[in-house]
């Protein structure tokens, strides 16, 4: 009997062991930390790498851009407006309580009232809970991207919300950069909860215990996140070990990180589109589809992404990047300047005009020295550019103000899909329903509108693709704006840190999954 | 003294309504912090309506009259960012602030009285031209490269010391966590304190030289030399004594503008203190911290000052403080 006992006892004491032996503690540093612990508070970068951590989501995208389940085991489509999603049973919430449909059904709720989020789930009707884990997901017209809009449900634990805090103010309120109980407190699902936090300072995360995937191989059982804000700054911390992880990586220090011993560069091609686009409101010959295929001809925009960028950015002849619905890859960048010389002669502008141009100088990578370059290379074709560049927070107002004859803006898609862009950027403007809000070129083509708005209840994918793929054509051939490039992504590591299989294109690396050796 | 005292800070609140008015009425001119709150993909009607909740749609003088009715009460407003009371956030990052300035000031005052004092009596050596050679390089870099150039050798070449950050804390009161009591806060004291100190030694080792070159070509000098004293006695008591006024002068008011240089060494440093905390401020279109940032600082620019003054007045009685007529 006392040998049982000894026996057990060191059985306990190995595992025990074995498993201090697996935890591993990874230092971090991001350019900045999430704004907020409540993850509906703003639809930004930071927020969903946080949201991946601490929370999860229903599904969520794998490396090449397909679906894999998370707290949905799996979906099916019942008819033309609904998805049936079915929850994972035993899934716990990091104050203990069990997750179900009314978690599910409450975060749904509390989405549709954040300002920042609620744009995504605008073609929805509503969320019925079936049984306590089964939900069905109702829009109002057929509708192709349920899925995409699920990878922005991440339940939040609908009882810990509940009540008054100290203050007297209900749990659940939900408050742009206001001081509530959920941007201080969290219960989410996810793989890490958040033990401790200093804004702009820290963040410690610890590994939840319970959490419900056993299968990961994720090691990691604390993380530090520091947000450093200088690039330099942040490369100096990898390379000389004070921290495991750093993104980004400025592209004038890849060769430092791949040279050096201990670290590591992982790149991929990334999916945030840098244009130019043409004021045709305030320029007449802009008004020439002729003048802006010049304009796009004289931009070398090969040469901007391999010089300026240091070949760290994929150039652009269409809004979304390859694997996109509408990605059609015979639309490739044009660069000719005989050719644009020529146009221009035929729209009758060969003496050239004079315009304005406005950019931000810390919102893109390098975006003021990519502005100049495209000055620059204007002047090949006689159009004489006055540059302005400012910071980007006084910027927008600018560029809401469509200030300029040209603007540059960069977009990410928030549904990871073609027909984003076009709603934002190319639409024709109208405030009713937000449609071409950032279209500073006040480009307007009604087909195009009519393809993208009929796109939006396309369920066949083949047809839906084929449609968008029309409406990239049509922005090409008629020169709707000066596509540049894509900006492609970096992270650096130290070598022990197995990042590669963690990290995507969407740049919220699974940090539950991450090995470190 | 009484009297001067009274001048004085009615001098200083004068001051420091005038940098309330600047401070508040640039914030116009900073940018919209919906932007930087907000999604990109949220519909300019609810812009709108989140500014007219925000009282941003107010005309200027009624948003003045409500930040200065608050700021008489203590409140500067709250921090779009941190969600706390700016001046509760300001007085959290002061320490680490005062901390690097104080690491600084001692670097500066260990070195720049020796080294001026010794480039000063021998004006010809080898190691006085060194001296003066390394402080117009010190003068010329710009602190964020000499930052730079320290991380590179000492934290990644070398591996001695942490490039980021204040390491390990002893907390000490309140708010304040001191990183001078451990042994690793002392080490991630050093390179950004450095740097710090890098702008300011030179003007000082150059102040003190000239001062003391000065002092020395005085006649009561002179007297003191013809009457014998020692060499020590006459370069320590008589002559540095005469050459610590405008030093202490200089010296105060450095302190408020080695406060705002702590923006850039800190920026680099990844330094909690409030000269970070302000250029984000700036970049988040946090204005409220913003506004409050420059009060506070402000408020540092006329403290030392006043406080200078008085100091000037105990070293020289023959001073005359209230600046009327005898």
């Amino acid at each position: 009997m006392k040998r049982g006992v000894a026996i057990l006892a060191g059985a306990v004491l190995a595992a025990g062991l074995s498993l201090g032996a697996q935890a591993k503690t990874l230092k971090m540093a991001y350019d900045a930390d999430p704004v907020s612990m409540d993850p509906h508070e703003q639809l930004s970068g930071g927020t969903l790498q946080y949201s991946h951590m601490v929370f999860d989501p229903l599904v969520r995208w794998t490396k090449d851009l397909g679906m894999e389940p998370r707290l949905a085991e799996k979906w099916e489509r019942i008819d033309d407006r609904t998805v049936r999603f079915f929850l994972r049973k035993g899934v716990k919430f990091h104050s203990g309580n069990s997750m179900t449909a009314a978690d599910v059904k409450w975060t749904w709720d509390r989405l549709l009232s954040s300002p920042d989020f609620k744009a995504i789930f605008g073609p929805f009707e509503a969320m019925n809970v079936i049984d306590d884990y089964t939900v069905d997901l109702v829009t109002k017209e057929p509708f192709p991207l349920v899925l995409n809009a699920a990878t922005y449900i991440f339940p939040m634990d609908s009882k810990f919300y509940s009540g008054n805090d100290e203050k007297g103010e209900p749990k659940a309120t939900l408050k742009k950069h206001g001081d509530t109980f959920a941007s201080r407190n969290e219960s989410g699902t996810g793989p890490f909860k958040v033990t401790a936090r200093q804004q702009g300072v820290r963040v410690d995360f610890e590994r939840f215990a319970d959490y419900w995937d056993k299968q990961s191989p994720g090691n990691v059982s604390n993380i530090v996140l520091t947000p450093i804000k200088e690039g330099p700054t942040r490369v100096a911390a990898l390379l000389s070990g004070d921290v495991d992880f750093i993104a980004p990586v400025p592209p004038t220090d890849h060769d430092r990180i791949k040279q050096n011993e201990g670290t590591e560069l992982v790149t991929m091609p990334g999916t945030r589109i840098i244009t130019l686009q043409m004021n045709q409101e305030r320029v007449e010959a802009f008004k020439d589809a002729r003048v802006r295929q010049a304009i796009v001809y004289a931009i070398n925009n090969e040469a901007i992404a391999s010089k300026i960028m240091r070949g760290f950015a994929t150039p652009a002849g269409q809004q979304g990047p390859k694997g996109y619905a509408g990605y059609d890859a015979s639309l490739q960048p044009r660069y000719d300047l005989k050719k644009a010389k020529q146009l221009m002669k035929d729209a009758g502008y060969e003496k050239g005009f004079s315009i304005t141009m406005m950019a931000p100088n810390n919102r893109y990578v390098n975006d003021a020295k990519i502005a100049e370059a495209a000055a620059n290379m204007l002047s090949k074709i006689n159009i004489k550019v006055d540059l302005k560049t400012m910071p980007k927070a006084q910027y927008w107002p600018e560029f809401d103000a469509r200030a300029a004859d040209m603007m540059m803006i960069g977009w990410h898609s928030d549904t990871e899909d073609s027909a984003n862009f076009t709603e934002f950027l190319t639409a024709c403007p109208n405030k009713e329903t937000g449609w071409g809000q950032y279209n500073s070129g006040n480009y307007c083509n009604p087909e195009v509108d009519k393809l993208v708005q009929d796109s939006a209840s396309e369920t066949d994918p083949a047809k839906r693709a084929a449609m968008l793929q029309q409406v990239e054509r049509t922005l090409y051939e008629e020169a709707a704006f000066v596509p540049l490039h894509w900006q492609n992504l970096a992270w650096g590591a130290r070598k022990n840190v197995k990042l590669e299989a963690v990290v995507n294109v969407m740049d919220f690396p699974y940090l539950g999954d991450l090995v470190v050796e | 003294m009484a009297l001067f005292l009274f001048k004085r800070l009615l001098q200083a609140a004068v001051v420091m309504f005038v940098i309330s008015i600047i401070s508040f009425s640039i914030q116009d001119n900073l940018g919209d912090p919906l932007r930087e709150m907000l999604g990109q993909s949220v519909s300019e009607a609810e812009r709108h309506e989140m500014r007219e909740q925000m009282g941003l749609n107010d005309p200027f003088l009624v948003q003045y009259g409500r930040f200065i009715s608050k700021a008489l009460q203590g409140d500067l407003g709250t921090s779009y960012f941190f969600k706390e009371p700016a001046l509760d956030v300001i007085l959290n990052k002061l320490p680490a602030t005062l901390e690097l300035v104080l690491g600084a000031s001692i670097i500066i005052i260990l070195l720049s009285v020796p080294l001026g004092v010794y480039s000063a009596i021998k004006p010809h050596s080898v190691l006085t031209k060194m001296i003066m050679g390394f402080s117009i390089i010190g003068i010329s870099i710009p602190v964020f490269l000499t930052a730079i150039l320290l991380i590179y050798l000492f934290a990644i070449e070398l591996g001695m010391l942490p490039s980021y950050g204040r390491g390990e804390l002893v907390h000490i009161w309140g708010s304040w966590s001191t990183g001078f009591l451990t042994k690793d806060g002392l080490l991630h004291l050093l390179l950004p304190c450095v740097s710090l100190a890098s702008i300011m030694l030179p003007l000082f080792i150059r102040l003190i030289r000239a001062e003391m070159v000065e002092a020395l070509h005085t006649e009561y000098v002179k007297f003191a030399w013809a009457k014998g004293l020692g060499k020590y006695r006459i370069w320590f008591m008589h002559a540095l004594k005469n050459t610590m006024l405008p030093v202490v002068t200089v010296g105060g008011v450095q302190i408020g503008t080695m406060v705002a240089y702590t923006i850039l060494t800190e920026s680099v440093f990844q330094w909690p203190g409030m000269g970070f905390m302000f250029l984000e401020a700036v970049n988040r279109v946090d204005t409220p911290l913003i506004v409050a940032y420059l009060i506070v600082v402000g408020a540092i620019f006329v403290i030392t000052n006043t406080i200078v003054d008085l100091v000037y007045g105990l070293i020289d009685p023959t001073v005359n403080l209230v600046g009327g007529k005898k």
